[in-house]
Formats: structure tokens, C-alpha cells, sequence
């Protein structure tokens, strides 16, 4: 129960954060707020020793439980890892973005308290194990990652990075919730364990194949994969801080996870693992070729981070073999699974430290642009360090963590050219050597990162502020992280053994039955100089080369096309098809006339009604059952037309209030006709308020005026009036002359006396048998009341200021 | 009996739909009101005039009329009620800050869309 | 406007007070007789409009200075906490209880949760109705 409530601890303090923020402005608002990330953290550890031997925690909170729909908190291996990544990070973030955002000159609250949204939302993606929970705090990711990038809302760039961001991930969760909602006809439960329990009896349904493509569309478009990963660098518009936990180190990883989580259900088919694998290896060579090109740094970093996703999700596409092989925990296969948790944790340190790096040299130069940076090292010489380690690392190199599982990233690229199923013989070669290319790739530009800021010769007097170490608390964040990638290199077993190896068993339960047999231990020197090694100088060598003449080629960049990109043609999508086409179409009938629209509301409503009267056969008139009909029921429809005609004809408006008043007293008058004692007295006194009311208000209206009418709309007024009686009548006769369905009322006047204890049955069903209704309706009673209230007593002027 | 309410509802309907479409906002809520008689009457003659007594418990009386189509009346009556009420107050409001009653001018312009 | 007829203002008042019970008594009887709290709440605001066509609007609140929001909102809490009552007996959302009881003078009597229910719909009603009719009345 606490557990679950501990995934909505963040959005249950966010609640406060607009009164700290107004009332406790001399203490600035990221301090309270740091305490939240703080005690997840220690919370989730606590389960640590526990999952690392393999068990899994579970609690549950119904929701809908009449629709299978519940909370879940399931903390297994990896979902453990990812909820300490993520309050761990968050802690980490929340005490950066205190330094980095201004206190007086932001508006704090709404910034913590979309973060504490993401944080709460984040939570429960990786910790639900009903799909529908799963998908709804998977939009609001989304949401929160929304309102983030477009925080400084008054920036355009920032707006269009935000829709741009929303539009393609929440595009992603549809597709994704139809994959689900698949799965769930298929295995006939929401619940993630339950499906992953009948892998093999889903995995021969003929939607199989949908559902494993649908949500693979939610997973790429949500990590930024070929070709939807465009939204990502349009989303660093964002503050820094959010840039750095959001959309490096955690959100963005969300597909990561959904891929890692549904690998057991799909790791049986083929197209999966093409697909996955073959997406995360064009996304990474894409990725690391165009990071060269870029100029902002947090640009550089954008694509850096859509590079590395693609590597970890094609280590997980090469993980899904794993299934196919006999005996494969003691084969070369079992290490791509391994690899790709492990180069997730690592990329979380050095690329949320490089990117708070990042905001430290924005925030103190007052620019991004690198072609302006340069020669900062010995002003700024801590940020220096640790984006050297930063960079580093991301180039894989010793004595850093990045070495590690870029090392065991090549080693499970390698091993595909062993597989023999699905043409990996002839094809398997190509996988090794992207990835090469692609590693090459990552080093040149995280030498581009840091030397082309830290470096050279420099303008420094030429930048917009003037440069100067960040302070203390900016900086503790950033090297903590960094003194992780060093300790990470350093100690890899440890994590391997409490984080790692559990979460490998949640990807591949059908390999291991508990972590201790994952037989892998890491290590930076095997001994011998293997394949891999020979790989890691090819790359530095051919790397370096590249690097120092950067210059000389850089301007390859320029031959691509500059239409023809995605960016054009998401822009082609949105802006010409759906604003101009689209928009342009519907602006022929949308006039803006109210009244028309109102026309052509009615006309559809009554045509279509008369229409499926008669094509249904369902129009029938019947005088059987009918009550026979009396003189004086005769004189009051007399009076009751006769009114109605004088209401709409009326020249002055008293005569068509009293002519309304006239229609409203008969129909009370038919109230009593029909044995209706409650209605015909109700209607009484109403009409008698009315009537008073109209006066009241014709103190304040104007005189009727001749109405001049263009002669076309007054045609179609007449029609549409017309075709909507002829609907009424029409209607009213049908549910006359055929009841299908005897009325529910007998069972209230049965019961009345013997459960209601009463005698008027209006009455009771109004305040007992239907009491709901009643309690809605005197609740929109109150608010028209209010409404009127307020509309007269708190008027604003155009201005807005109170008259 | 029924067969004539029938068109006497539609009757109903077809003033209040007219009334409703014209350009004058008094017109409008007028229309409103005549709509929902019309409602109101539709209701009851759907719900057949079958039973000889109000639906109240008496001595010896078992033929009643249906109570529910009743009960849906009553409160659409109180909810027409106030609905018209907010109507009017909306109109004389915006009579008041745009200076017509006329729907064909109070479509938005430029300055205040 | 300051009417001053007395005639009329005298027989306001007696009929005011005549319809006002007339509305306490079809509120209570709504239960077994045509009436309720529907009818009941317009009767009563009917007769308070009586009463300011006959005065005006500033004797009539000095005669009953009622703030009709707060009544508006007493009568919704009122109707929300009785449909609540018997969550706390474990029953579902608006389970209505009565009994017949002997009371004083009364006689035998069935008292209901309903005519609770009930009170909060006739606060409702007669307060949105005055709020409407005095805030119209008072604009200028």
C-alpha cells in the first residue's frame, strides 16, 4: 500500500509547492522540493538487498476493479534500478536547477511542480504492471515533458519544441495503447506478469505481429529513435536541468524500458529483433554522424543522447537472440542484455553530467554556440575536469565507465555473426562494422564537445558575459556524477551484482532463475588482447585523425539536402496539411455565424433521424392503446397554438412574454389533464417567477427590432424549423405506437411503500430511488445561480480591472 | 389523444427552432423557454397517458399513471428554470458590453478574438 | 422604486405568511401528497417575491437578511451529507433509512432521511431563485 502511494508522493508535494513558492519566497523553492527525490531514493534502496537476490516486491491498489484496471507498484530488478535512477538523478537535478533557475525571477512553482508530475509519472511507468496504468502515467510523461520544454513560454522556439515533442510522442502512446489493448484481447488480462506467463500461446496469434509493431511505435517514438527522434533536439529548448533528467537520463529511456519489458512476450519473433536491432544501430550511426554538424552544445548533446539510445536498444534487439539459442546463458549471447543495462546506467552519469556542464557554460558565457566558445579551461577549470570525464567516457575510453560497456557493446555486436536463424549469416557481418563506424562517430564528437568549448584559442572577451567558474552548489551535482564514471570503471562487479544482474533476469526470465547464475563478470583487461580491444584502438586511431581534421571535411555536412529532412516534412505535415489544407477546407463551412452553424446542426440531426426512421422500417402509427381525446383537451390545444403563434409573431416583446406565459400556464393546465399533480403545480409557480423575471430583465434589454432577414437564410430557418417538428412528431409517434420494453416504473410502484416508505411516487424517486439525479441537478441549479451572481456583481472591464 | 400531442409537441418544437435561429437574443431565450414545453410534453405523450390516477398511493387505487417521465419532468422544469434565468442575464450582459442584441453583429472581431 | 400603498403592502404580508405555510406544509407532505422539496422551495420564493413587489427590495432584505449563497450552500451540504450518512454504516452512497416513531402531540410519525435529502433540494431552490431575483433587481 505505501508502496504505491510512494509513486504519487511527487505529485502529492507538488500540491504544496505554489505555497512555499509565495509564501516562503526567501528560501528558494528547489530545497523543498529536494526532499522528495531524497527519501525515494533511501526508500528504494532499502529494497535493494532483497531484489538483488532475485525476488520481486508487489502491491497493489485497485482502481476500477470492475475493469481489471489497478495501481501496481511491482519492483522487480528492472524496475528497481530504473525508480533509483530516477529519484537518484532527480535528487541530483532538483539541487542543480536550485543554482541554475533564479529565485526572484522565475516562476518556480510551476517548474517543480510539472518536474514532481514527470517524476510521479516516470514512477509509475516503470513500476506498473497493469497496461492501462502503465499507458496512462505514459502520457503524462509526455504532458509533463510538454509543459517543461515550453516552460520559458514566451520563447516561440520554445512553444514549437513543445507541440513538436507532444505531437510525436503522444502520436506514439495511441499506437502504443492499440498494442496494448491487443494484447489484452489476446491474453485476456492487463496485468504485464500474467502476459509475459503465456508468451508462447500469444506469441501464435494472428495480431501478434500488430500488437508487437504498435508498441514498438510508442517505444521509438518516445526514445527518440530513426525517424522520429527530430523531436529531441527541438526539445532542448527546455531548461537545462530538465534537458539533463528528463530528455537524457530518464524520460526519453522510457522506451527503453518498454522494450526491455516486453522482450519477454516478443522476443520470440523474428521481427522483433530485426526491428529493434536494425532501428537502434541506424539511430546510433545517424545520431553520432550528425552531432558533427551541430553548433549549440546542448545541440551536440541532443543527437549524442539519441545516438546512445540507439545503442542500447540495439543491444537489446540482439539481447531477444538470446531466446532463439539453446544454452545460451553460457554462450557469447548472454552479454548484449547485460551490456545494454549497463551502458544505460553509465549513460545516465556522464551524459547527465555533460549536460549540466552544458548549462554552466550557458549560464556563465550567456551563449551555446560553439563556433563562439573556446579556451575556457583555465577559467572554468572544475566544469573542465569533469567534462573531460564526461566526454570521455561517452568516447569510451579508460579509466572510465564508458570503456566498460562499449567494450561489451562490441563484444555482443560480434556475436551476431554467430547466429545462424533468420539470414544473420549473410547479413550478421554488416552489424559489427556500423557499429564501428558508428563508435568512431561517438568519439569524434565528444572531442568536439569538450575541447571545442574548453580549448584553443577562444574569443572569451567577445562573449555576451563575461566568464567565470560556476558556483559550489551549481557544480556538486555534476561532479558527483562524474565521480560515478570513474567509481563505475573501478567497481563494476558490485553494481553488476545488486543492479544489473537482477534487471538482466527481468529481461530474461526464460534464461535464468535467479541472478547468481548470470556467469558474467566484467572486467577491463581480459587478459589477451581480443577483437574488441583491436576494435577500441581502430577507433581511437581512426578517431583522432578524424578529429584534427575536422575542419578539412566538416563541410561534408553541407552536401545533404537542407529540403529534404524530417524536420521539413513534420513541418509539411503540420503546418501545410493540417493549418492550410485542412484548415483551409473547413474554413468554407465554418463561417463564424453561430446561427448557422445551429442550422446545419438541427438540419443533420433531423435529417438523419427521419432518414433512419424510415429506412429501419421503425416508423409505425397506431391508434391501439391510444386515449380518447375530449372536448376541452380540444379547446386547450386551441389555446396553446394560439399562443405559441402569438409568442413567434409578436411584434412587441411584452406580447410575446405574455403570449409565453400563456403556452406556459396550458401546459400546466395539461399537467393536470395527464394526472400529473406535482408537475402542473411546479410549472405553476414557475411560469409565475418567469414571467416576473422577463420583466425584471426588459429593464435591461432593447426593443425589438424589425427583423431583416437575407431571404436564403430565412428559407432555411423555415426548413429546418420545419424538418425538426416533422422529427418530433414523427418520433413521439413511433415511441407511441410500439413499446418494445414494458417501463421500468413498476418496480417503483411496488416497492414505494414496502422499501421507500412513501406515498407520492414522483416524490420519492426524485429524493430516493433516483437521488443522484437530484443531487446533480440542484448542484447545476447552484452554479447557474452563482454564475448569474457573478456574471452582475464581479464585473471585470475590458481591462480586466475590478469596476 | 397521444397521436395529437404527438403533433402538438412537434408543433412546439418547430416555433421554438424558428425562434431560436433568429437574430435578436430576447427572441432566442423565448425560443428556449418554448422548447422546453415542448420537451416537457414530449416526454409525458412518450411515456402514454395509460392510468386513471396521479401517481399517488391512495386506498384503492392501483391504476396509476408512469411516475418516472414524471419525475424527469419535474426536474427539467426547475433546470429550464434556471438555465432561462442564465440566459437572460448572459444577454443583457453582453447587450450591455457590445451594445447589440444582434447575433449577426456580436460575431468576434479582429480586436477582441 | 418606493411603492407606498398600504393596502397592498398590508395584504402582502397576510398572504405572505399564508403562502409561506402553505409551502412548509406541501414540503412536508410531499412525501405521501403531491408536493416536495421542489415545489415547496418555489412557493416559498414566490412568496418572498410577493413580498418585494409590494415593498422593495431593500425593506424586504432588511425584513429577511438572508445571505441566499450561504443558502445555496448550506442546502448542497446539507443534500451531500445525508446522501453520505450511510457510507459511514458501510452502505452504499444514498441509502435512505425511516421509521415510524410516537412522538408528542404528533402522534405516530415516520421520520426520513429523505425529507433531510429533501430540505437541502428546498434550501436550494429558494436560494438560487432569490439570488437570481435580487441580483437582477439590484442592477443598475
Amino acid at each position: 500500500m505505501f508502496q504505491v502511494l510512494c509513486i504519487f508522493i511527487p505529485l502529492l508535494a507538488a500540491l504544496f509547492m505554489p505555497f512555499f513558492f509565495k509564501k516562503i519566497s526567501s528560501i528558494h523553492t528547489g530545497w523543498f522540493v529536494l526532499v522528495v527525490p531524497i527519501f525515494l531514493v533511501i526508500y528504494y534502496a532499502m529494497f535493494v538487498p532483497t531484489i538483488s537476490k532475485g525476488d520481486s516486491v508487489i502491491a497493489q491498489l485497485d482502481w476500477i476493479p470492475s475493469l481489471g484496471i489497478s495501481f501496481v507498484s511491482y519492483l522487480d530488478g528492472l524496475s528497481l534500478l530504473f525508480s533509483i535512477l530516477i529519484s537518484g538523478i532527480g535528487a541530483l537535478v532538483v539541487l542543480y536547477s536550485i543554482f541554475y533557475l533564479d529565485r526572484t525571477k522565475e516562476q518556480l512553482h510551476n517548474f517543480y511542480i510539472y518536474l514532481l508530475m514527470f517524476m510521479c509519472a516516470m514512477l509509475g511507468v516503470v513500476q506498473s504492471d497493469n497496461m492501462m496504468t502503465l499507458y496512462l502515467f505514459w502520457e503524462l510523461t509526455s504532458i509533463s515533458s510538454f509543459l517543461l520544454i515550453g516552460y520559458w513560454n514566451n520563447r516561440d522556439k520554445s512553444r514549437f519544441g513543445a507541440l513538436k515533442s507532444m505531437m510525436i510522442t503522444v502520436a506514439g502512446g495511441m499506437m502504443m495503447l492499440g498494442g496494448f489493448v491487443l494484447l489484452s484481447i489476446m491474453g485476456d488480462t492487463f496485468s504485464i506478469r500474467e502476459l509475459i506467463g503465456q508468451a508462447a500461446e500469444i506469441a501464435t496469434n494472428d495480431l501478434f505481429a500488430v500488437a508487437l509493431i504498435l508498441i514498438l511505435l510508442g517505444a521509438f517514438t518516445k526514445s527518440a529513435q530513426f525517424p522520429f527522434y527530430i523531436w529531441l533536439p527541438d526539445a532542448m529548448e527546455a531548461p537545462t536541468p530538465v534537458s539533463a533528467y528528463l530528455h537524457s537520463a530518464t524520460m526519453v529511456k522510457a522506451g527503453i524500458y518498454l522494450v526491455a519489458r516486453f522482450t519477454p512476450i516478443f522476443a520470440s519473433s523474428e521481427i522483433w529483433i530485426w526491428l529493434v536491432t536494425g532501428i537502434g544501430l541506424l539511430t546510433l550511426t545517424w545520431g553520432s554522424f550528425f552531432a558533427l554538424k551541430q553548433t549549440d552544445l546542448k545541440g551536440i548533446l541532443a543527437f549524442s543522447t539519441v545516438s546512445q539510445l540507439g545503442l542500447i536498444m540495439s543491444l537489446l534487439g540482439v539481447g531477444a537472440i538470446a531466446f532463439h539459442v539453446d544454452g545460451a546463458q553460457d554462450t557469447i549471447f548472454k552479454y548484449a542484455a547485460f551490456a545494454a543495462i549497463f551502458h544505460l546506467i553509465n549513460h545516465a552519469t556522464f551524459k547527465g553530467s555533460l549536460f549540466m556542464i552544458a548549462g554552466i557554460v550557458d549560464h556563465e558565457t550567456g551563449t551555446r554556440d560553439i563556433r563562439k566558445l573556446g579556451g575556457l579551461m583555465s577559467i572554468m577549470p572544475v566544469s573542465f575536469t569533469v567534462a573531460l570525464i564526461g566526454s570521455f567516457s561517452m568516447a569510451g575510453l579508460p579509466p572510465f565507465n564508458g570503456f566498460l560497456s562499449k567494450e561489451m557493446f562490441l563484444t555482443a555486436m560480434l556475436s551476431i555473426t554467430e547466429f545462424e536463424l533468420f539470414n544473420f549469416t549473410t547479413w550478421g557481418i554488416l552489424f559489427p562494422i556500423i557499429a564501428w563506424i558508428a563508435s568512431v562517430f561517438t568519439f569524434i564528437y565528444s572531442f568536439y564537445f569538450v575541447f571545442k568549448t574548453f580549448t584553443g584559442k577562444g574569443q572569451v572577451d567577445r562573449l555576451p558575459h563575461k566568464p567565470h567558474e560556476a558556483p559550489v552548489g551549481m557544480l556538486i551535482s555534476p561532479v558527483i556524477l562524474a565521480a560515478l564514471v570513474v567509481v563505475l570503471f573501478f567497481i563494476p562487479n558490485v553494481v553488476a551484482d545488486s543492479f544489473i544482474k537482477p534487471a538482466v533476469m527481468a529481461i530474461q526470465p526464460f534464461l535464468y532463475s535467479s541472478p547468481g547464475q548470470i556467469d558474467i563478470h566484467v572486467a577491463a583487461w581480459h587478459g589477451h588482447i581480443t577483437t574488441e580491444l583491436l576494435m577500441t584502438i581502430g577507433i581511437i586511431a581512426l578517431g583522432l585523425i578524424l578529429f584534427l581534421t575536422l575542419s578539412k571535411w566538416q563541410k561534408v555536412y553541407n552536401l545533404f539536402p537542407s529540403k529534404l529532412t524530417l524536420n521539413n516534412l513534420y513541418d509539411f505535415i503540420i503546418y501545410e496539411l493540417f493549418d492550410r489544407w485542412v484548415g483551409g477546407f473547413s474554413g468554407l463551412y465554418m463561417t463564424g455565424s453561430i446561427r448557422r452553424y445551429l442550422s446545419y446542426m438541427l438540419g443533420a440531426i433531423s435529417i438523419s433521424v427521419i432518414a433512419t426512421l424510415f429506412i429501419q422500417d421503425a416508423f409505425k402509427v397506431t391508434l391501439v392503446g391510444a386515449t380518447p381525446i375530449r372536448v376541452y383537451q380540444i379547446i386547450l390545444i386551441i389555446v396553446l397554438v394560439i399562443g405559441t403563434i402569438a409568442t413567434v409573431f409578436a411584434k412587441s416583446r411584452i406580447t410575446s412574454i405574455v403570449s409565453l406565459g400563456l403556452v406556459g400556464y396550458t401546459v400546466s393546465l395539461f399537467f393536470v389533464m395527464f394526472n400529473a399533480p406535482d408537475l402542473a403545480l411546479t410549472q405553476l409557480v414557475i411560469e409565475t417567477i418567469s414571467v416576473a423575471l422577463f420583466l425584471l430583465a426588459f429593464y435591461h434589454l432593447p426593443k425589438y427590432k424589425k427583423e431583416e432577414e437575407r431571404t436564403r437564410f430565412r428559407f432555411g430557418r423555415a426548413f429546418v424549423s420545419i424538418a425538426v417538428g416533422a422529427m418530433v412528431t414523427l418520433v413521439a409517434l413511433s415511441a407511441h405506437s410500439q413499446k418494445l420494453i414494458g417501463s421500468i416504473s413498476e418496480y417503483y410502484k411496488e416497492t414505494v411503500y414496502s422499501l421507500a416508505g412513501g406515498g407520492n411516487i414522483v416524490n420519492v424517486i426524485l429524493v430516493d430511488y433516483r437521488g443522484f439525479d437530484t443531487l446533480f441537478e440542484i448542484a447545476v441549479l447552484s452554479i447557474a445561480g452563482i454564475a448569474i451572481f457573478g456574471m452582475i456583481k464581479l464585473r471585470l472591464s475590458r481591462k480586466g480591472e475590478k469596476l | 389523444m397521444e397521436i395529437v400531442m404527438a403533433f402538438v409537441c412537434g408543433f412546439l418544437f418547430m416555433a421554438a427552432i424558428y425562434l431560436i435561429l433568429s437574430r435578436s437574443l430576447l427572441r432566442i431565450i423565448i425560443g428556449t423557454g418554448l422548447l422546453s414545453h415542448g420537451a416537457h410534453l414530449l416526454i409525458l405523450t412518450m411515456g402514454s397517458f395509460k392510468g386513471s390516477a396521479p401517481p399517488v398511493l391512495s386506498e384503492g387505487v392501483t391504476d396509476f399513471v408512469d411516475p418516472l417521465p414524471q419525475a424527469l419532468i419535474l426536474t427539467a422544469i426547475v433546470i429550464s428554470f434556471g438555465v432561462t434565468a442564465f440566459f437572460l442575464v448572459l444577454a443583457y450582459r453582453a447587450y450591455h458590453e457590445l451594445k447589440t442584441d444582434d447575433m449577426t453583429l456580436m460575431k468576434g472581431s479582429e480586436d477582441n478574438e | 422604486m418606493k411603492t407606498n400603498d398600504v393596502i397592498i403592502q398590508f395584504t402582502a404580508k397576510l398572504v405572505f405568511f399564508m403562502i409561506f405555510f402553505y409551502a412548509v406544509h406541501i414540503f412536508f407532505a410531499g412525501h405521501y401528497t403531491p408536493g416536495g422539496g421542489f415545489v415547496g422551495g418555489l412557493v416559498t420564493a414566490s412568496a418572498i417575491v410577493l413580498l418585494i413587489v409590494a415593498f422593495d427590495l431593500k425593506t424586504v432584505q432588511t425584513i429577511l437578511p438572508i445571505n441566499y449563497i450561504y443558502m445555496v450552500a448550506s442546502g448542497l451540504i446539507l443534500a451531500l451529507g445525508t446522501a453520505a450518512i450511510s457510507m459511514f454504516a458501510g452502505k452504499p452512497f444514498f441509502t435512505h433509512y425511516f421509521d415510524y416513531y410516537n412522538l408528542p402531540i404528533l402522534g405516530k410519525t415516520s421520520l426520513h432521511t429523505a425529507a433531510l435529502f429533501d430540505l437541502g433540494v428546498y434550501l436550494v431552490v429558494v436560494g438560487v431563485t432569490m439570488t437570481i431575483i435580487q441580483t437582477i433587481g439590484e442592477d443598475e
